[in-house]
């Protein structure tokens, strides 16, 4: 009998070898308490979190926890259908009115997750002789939406615009073509230049798709994602997001302006063929929604954490993803696995969680410390993330 | 010199950059198993053969091709008409 397992063994050396050297499995983490948006208790200890997507943390704000509790009175603990069947209560429709009215668009689709709108909405618009254009940096959801499909995939080097556009032209002009970007790349927290992504785009007939998961409630005028920040909402065709992050529950997205979007809720199988989210879930996103139209304080206290952040850590002497904070997004890039295991759990043990990310999630090989920053993170909260950065990184030999 | 062995000396050309631990190059070259490239070396080297050539070569085809003459009949195909 082959044995299934087999080729995971690659995989399974890597891990054991890691573990073996003491460190702490990086991805075996408890959070035994949550405290707050910003601290939980981990191996018994106060530990912050730099980790987490919880950008304008809204997990604990007191109108989205009543929203939930009371939608988990009223309708139950769960649909136990599909959105087509039985699975549409009022709070789907109520949610997907504040997103129209968050985007200010004609259409909103939601999904179980985000992964699913990604899967869902990439494998059902582009069919046999389409072409899909995509970032090489594409997070997985994005590639696995294409895999589900039939689509020709052509992807491009990472924010090449050149790249993007050569490829463009050489396609049969007559093709139907979606671009698919991204507004924020969560590895390095980088932005796309969308305003001329969307514009060769365009000129070459392409519909174009942008995921703003790690934009949206903090980048833009109104918190619309970098579409919005770069002035291109309104040629973009869609617009993918997730409740996993700002909006601080779970689930995924879709809004666009396009007349015969809603055909997508009989033809999209990962919408239909899957249960829709609890109603004390779509309670609590619609809620942090609304609220998250209105934080333009909160927005403003985020990009200086970012700021902050970003400048002490360099100042420090680490080597970090982008030149310019960009996002909430903060990637320290570490030397090798083994380097950035033990500085990953340095910072643990200081009372730090910050996400160990390496391939294939990560481009170029590279292994990185990813630190994701939130509205409620405080001043003196950013003072002490940088006096852990330093202690760790001296103890684990990262800076000097 | 035939039209075969001009794109396969092009692509030769190509593959050098990345053939880091010096293989010697034949039509019969894998690029996993004998190059022994990752897929981020194959979607750089990938995306070099599409502007050499002004072609493009999708992740479906991508998927066909194993070896470097397989690599360099796609490239007679997607060339044909130009």
């Amino acid at each position: 009998m082959t044995d299934l397992f087999a080729k995971f063994q690659p995989q399974i050396d890597l891990r054991d070898g890691l573990l073996e050297s003491g460190v702490t499995d990086p991805f075996g983490l408890v959070m035994e308490r949550v405290e707050s948006p910003t601290v939980a208790i981990c191996n018994g200890k106060r530990t912050i979190l730099l980790g987490t997507y919880n950008y304008m943390g809204m997990t604990f704000d007191p109108d989205v926890i009543a929203a939930g509790k009371q939608a988990l009175e009223d309708f139950g603990s769960g649909t136990t259908g599909s959105r087509v069947l039985n699975g549409t209560y009022v709070g789907h429709k109520a949610v997907e009115q504040a997103l129209k009215d968050f985007y200010a668009m004609d259409h909103a689709m939601v999904f179980s997750t985000g992964y699913q709108a990604n899967l869902g909405i990439i494998s059902t618009l582009a069919g046999k002789d389409d072409y899909i254009i995509l970032d090489i940096d594409s997070h997985a959801s994005i590639y696995d939406g294409c895999a589900l499909g039939n689509a020709q995939i052509v992807p491009f080097r990472h924010n090449d615009v050149e790249a993007l556009d050569k490829r463009l032209k050489r396609l049969p002009p007559e093709a139907g073509k979606l671009v698919v970007l991204e507004g924020v790349y969560s590895m390095m927290g980088d932005i796309a230049p969308l305003k001329e992504m969307v514009a060769v785009s365009k000129a070459a007939g392409a519909m174009v798709l942008v995921d703003e998961a790690h934009s949206m409630g903090f980048i833009g005028e109104h918190g619309r994602g970098v579409v919005e920040l770069q002035g291109v909402i309104d040629d973009v065709d869609f617009i993918i997001g997730t409740f996993s992050k700002s909006v601080g529950t779970v689930g995924g997205f879709c809004v666009s302006n396009h007349p015969k979007f809603e055909i997508l809720r009989l033809v999209c199988r990962p919408y239909v063929f899957t249960a829709s989210l609890p109603p004390s879930v779509v309670a609590t996103a619609a809620t942090s929604i609304r609220k998250l139209m209105d934080s333009a304080d909160k927005r403003a206290h985020l990009w200086e954490n970012s700021k902050r952040l970003h400048a002490g850590l360099r100042q420090l002497g680490f080597t970090l993803g982008t030149e310019n904070p960009q996002s909430a997004i903060i990637a320290v890039i570490m030397p090798d696995l083994e380097k950035g295991a033990a500085m990953w759990e340095a910072l643990l043990n200081e009372g730090l969680y910050v996400n160990l990310a390496r391939p294939p999630a990560t481009p170029a090989g590279i292994t990185l410390l990813r630190c994701s920053l939130c509205a409620l993170h405080t001043e003196d909260q950013v003072g002490e993330i940088l006096g852990m950065f330093a202690a760790a990184g001296r103890a684990t030999g990262c800076i000097s | 010199m035939p039209d075969r062995q001009q794109t396969f000396a092009r692509v030769l050309e190509q593959i050098q950059p990345f053939n880091k631990k010096g293989v010697e190059v034949t039509e019969a070259t894998r690029f996993a198993a004998d190059l022994e490239w990752d897929s981020l070396t194959v979607l750089d080297f990938v995306a070099n053969i599409e502007d050499e050539f002004d072609v493009i070569i999708t992740m479906n085809m991508q998927a066909e091709i194993e070896n470097v003459g397989q690599l360099v009949d796609a490239l007679g195909k997607l060339t044909a008409g130009k």
